[in-house]
């Protein structure tokens, strides 16, 4: 079983620029937020809102300024982000252009010091799993939207993380395709009882994926509760709009 | 095709045959081949002596300039700081100094009476320190742009897959960076290895390099034989680097998604980040800071004291000896001679440009190797082309001895390189797609090259007219052979007044450097604002 993770009062100010942009990301203000063990939270807000800090600073890319993060109870913020076992998707994928599809698969793998035919059969695994078996020699610039998204989940998971982060991971695909994707998605998430985190600025997607949905503006968390329930309410007019609604008045 | 003819008739005449001359005088000297000289070099253990220097210390010259110049590109590719861009752009400055201004500045710093109170001259530190300082900038800037351009996020990959800093750096950002490295390091071993004037002014008489050999054996020893036999050496191992480059580059050309250079920097935050950019300014300012301050601290205090005394006398033609030239004329020469060399490569250059990257439709299938032997007089010894041009070109109607276009030529062989380095990429980068948005809109054929071609390799061609007008002003090894008494260019003047006794003359070398320096500087300067982006460094 994966761990629970939580957020306690995570703030974020990146130099003197508080509160706005910089070449690293938004600021963050008093972020406090639960994922239950296996469960998958979305995070849901326009650019700039803080979401893919809200996700650097569960990786340990960002050193929150103040603030905790915890994996079942336990502080892991002076925790260097390539021990704290947490998996990330990135959005465009980010693969290693350098290697091939097995070399990307089994990275992490390597990294930890399995030798290369552990590795290899593990890799192999990973890649029947989501679907792209045989793919293993193939180079990573010849591979399709899709086959890349499903190599950078396959990536992720191999070294089997405590949590799995994803940033926008179908940023760049089509439709169909991304509500096809999102469907297997849950459904490995599922399968591994995997905790996640889900960040996107589509409301449809989180619909499907998480058990439970944030919305982030400019910093903050403005509403936060199952899917369908903040749809039904959302706060503001910003949060109704995120979510494809109108808001009652 | 008809685009590579030009240049590649000026190159089998005035680069080719030269050569070729070189190898015919010294290997068939009386209509009969005569290999007994190989034989005799192999053996000779001063000339052992000679190869074995050479080498190790091209070898060690790269491998410092890779140790030290690795963070410096770090530093450029990831962070933000205050002065970032002129710094950048200030690094280019001792790559492109003549090296006997170079040369100078060391001798002001860690040779006799030095600054720094410790004589090296002579010793092979003072070459090692030569080499870095004008090197280390080919590191910074080759493997800098190609960091900047690799996404920070994809070593954040390495990261959340447990991979450490240092496992990342090995794993990921060094195999991304290796091409650039490859270039980087051929063009440092390069340089080193066919190094001239800076072991020529540094090395005294225990350490010489092939080419300060080659000069030796035909300036001074008259010994054609050895001097062919080295040449063909040298230009062997030249080639060899080259094409073990040229194959590294194609293999290990990785599509990298580029992004905007600004997005993968941040500001030095935090002690390590601090003391990691702190660490590397005091690298650049004591390398190659400290050199040219000395330099130029120097012209100015004169035997009598500190004052423009030694830029005055410049223009002084009261000097008792009929051999004397005033300094002065030199900075004339000079222009006038980088100006018709620069316009030379240039119409040259662009030739070769358009022929090698397709400018015409398709790229030809002969591009690769074309690229490639064009890179060759880059890495041929400067002294071998000049002395080549001598022994060719003595007889009518190639009697260009006292032409005033044969010192121009030479350094339009010199230049050419760099001037078509510069230009393939521009021409490559010229989207088809353009062409066609163009043509989709009524231009015809002929008004597509003016609004869109023209535009964008206007830029890319002035900083090619740079680089080749600054290569001309430095170059020091071919027309160490070729300037006649009369009409030195700056870096002979300078190297004669080295060698004329008194402090005057020292006053007046360091004096004319600063003029060289700040001719250089200016132009380069000039041309990195022009130079459009995503076009290849040197």
């Amino acid at each position: 079983m994966t761990p629970r993770l939580e957020l306690d009062e995570v703030t974020v100010r990146f130099g003197d620029s508080a509160g706005g942009r910089d070449a690293i990301g938004a600021a963050l203000q008093d972020v406090s937020v639960t994922v239950e063990a296996g469960a998958v939270m979305a995070v849901l807000g326009s650019s700039g809102s803080g979401k893919s800090t809200m996700l650097r600073v569960i990786a340990g890319l960002t050193v929150p300024t103040t603030g905790r993060v915890l994996l079942d109870g336990v502080d892991v913020v002076s925790v260097p982000t390539h021990r704290r076992g947490v998996g990330m998707m990135f959005q465009d994928h980010v693969l290693f252009p350098h290697l091939d599809v097995m070399g990307n698969v089994t990275f992490g793998l390597r990294v930890r010091g399995d030798d290369r035919r552990a590795a290899a059969s593990r890799g192999e695994e990973m890649l029947e799993s989501v679907g792209l078996g045989g793919f293993g020699v193939r180079a990573v610039s010849s591979l399709s939207g899709g086959e890349r998204q499903r190599v950078a989940l396959a990536r992720a998971l191999a070294p089997s993380p405590r949590v799995l982060l994803l940033d926008e991971p179908m940023g760049s695909l089509d439709r169909v395709l991304r509500e096809q994707l999102v469907d297997e998605l849950s459904d490995t998430l599922t399968s591994l009882s995997m905790t996640a985190v889900y960040v996107t600025h589509d409301h449809t997607e989180a619909e499907r994926i998480a058990h439970d949905l944030v919305v982030l503006d400019r910093g903050r968390v403005v509403q936060q509760g199952a899917p369908a329930a903040v749809a039904a309410a959302p706060v503001d007019d910003h949060v109704a709009r995120l979510m494809g609604v109108a808001r009652h008045r | 095709m008809v685009a590579a003819a030009p240049p590649l008739l000026f190159l089998a005449v005035f680069f080719v045959w030269p050569v070729a001359t070189i190898i015919e005088r010294g290997l068939h000297p009386d209509g009969a081949w005569d290999l007994s000289v190989f034989a005799d070099v192999a053996t000779d253990p001063s000339i052992r002596r000679v190869l074995w220097f050479t080498v190790w210390q091209a070898v060690a010259s790269t491998v410092v300039c890779v140790l030290i110049g690795l963070p410096g590109a770090a530093m450029f590719a990831r962070f933000r700081f205050r002065g970032r861009a002129v710094l950048w752009s200030a690094l280019l400055v001792p790559f492109v100094l003549p090296t006997v201004v170079v040369g100078v500045a060391l001798l002001g710093l860690i040779g006799p009476g030095g600054v720094l109170g410790v004589d090296l001259s002579g010793t092979v530190w003072a070459i090692l320190i030569g080499h870095v300082f004008f090197n280390y900038a080919v590191v910074v800037r080759t493997v800098g742009a190609t960091w900047m351009t690799v996404d920070p996020r994809v070593e954040e990959a390495a990261r959340t897959l447990g991979a450490s800093t240092w496992t990342t750096f090995r794993r990921v950002t060094l195999p991304l960076l290796r091409p650039a490295l490859a270039a980087a390091s051929s063009i440092v071993f390069l340089f080193s290895f066919t190094s001239f004037g800076i072991v020529l002014l540094l090395g005294g008489t225990a350490h010489r390099t092939v080419e300060v050999e080659i000069y030796q054996q035909t300036a001074r020893l008259l010994n054609l034989d050895v001097a062919a036999v080295l040449a063909l050496l040298q230009l062997v191992l030249v080639v060899a680097v080259l094409w073990w480059f040229g194959r590294s580059q194609h293999r290990r050309a990785v599509a990298l998604e580029q992004r905007r250079a600004e997005e993968s920097q941040r500001p030095a935050v935090g002690w390590q980040a601090r003391t990691f950019v702190a660490g590397n300014l005091v690298v650049i300012g004591a390398l190659l800071g400290a050199p040219l301050v000395v330099l130029a601290v120097r012209a100015f205090s004169t035997p009598d004291g500190w004052g423009l005394g030694a830029f005055r006398s410049l223009g002084d033609t009261r000097r008792g000896s009929t051999a004397y030239v005033p300094p002065v004329d030199a900075v004339r020469n000079s222009l006038q001679f980088a100006a018709m060399a620069t316009v030379l490569a240039l119409v040259l250059g662009a030739c070769a440009a358009w022929a090698i990257a397709g400018g015409g439709g398709r790229v030809p299938r002969w591009s690769r190797f074309a690229d490639t032997a064009l890179m060759v007089p880059l890495g041929t010894s400067a002294v071998t082309v000049g002395f080549g041009f001598l022994l060719t070109f003595d007889r009518a109607p190639f009697d260009l001895r006292s032409s005033v276009w044969i010192v121009p030529i030479a350094h339009a062989v010199v230049a050419l390189p760099f001037v078509v380095r510069l230009l393939v990429p521009a021409v490559r980068a010229i989207d088809p797609r353009l062409h066609e948005a163009a043509a989709v809109l009524g231009a015809s054929p002929g008004r597509v090259r003016r609004s869109i071609d023209a535009p964008i390799l206007g830029r890319a061609i002035a900083g090619a007219a740079g680089f080749a007008f600054a290569v001309s002003l430095g170059e020091f090894g071919a027309t160490a052979f070729l300037a006649r008494p009369a009409r030195p260019t700056l870096p002979i003047a300078v190297y004669r007044a080295l060698g004329r006794p008194g402090e005057w003359s020292f006053a007046q070398a360091m004096a004319l450097s600063v003029i060289l320096m700040v001719l250089t500087v200016a132009v380069m300067l000039l041309i990195d604002r022009l130079r459009p982006p995503g076009v290849a460094e040197f």
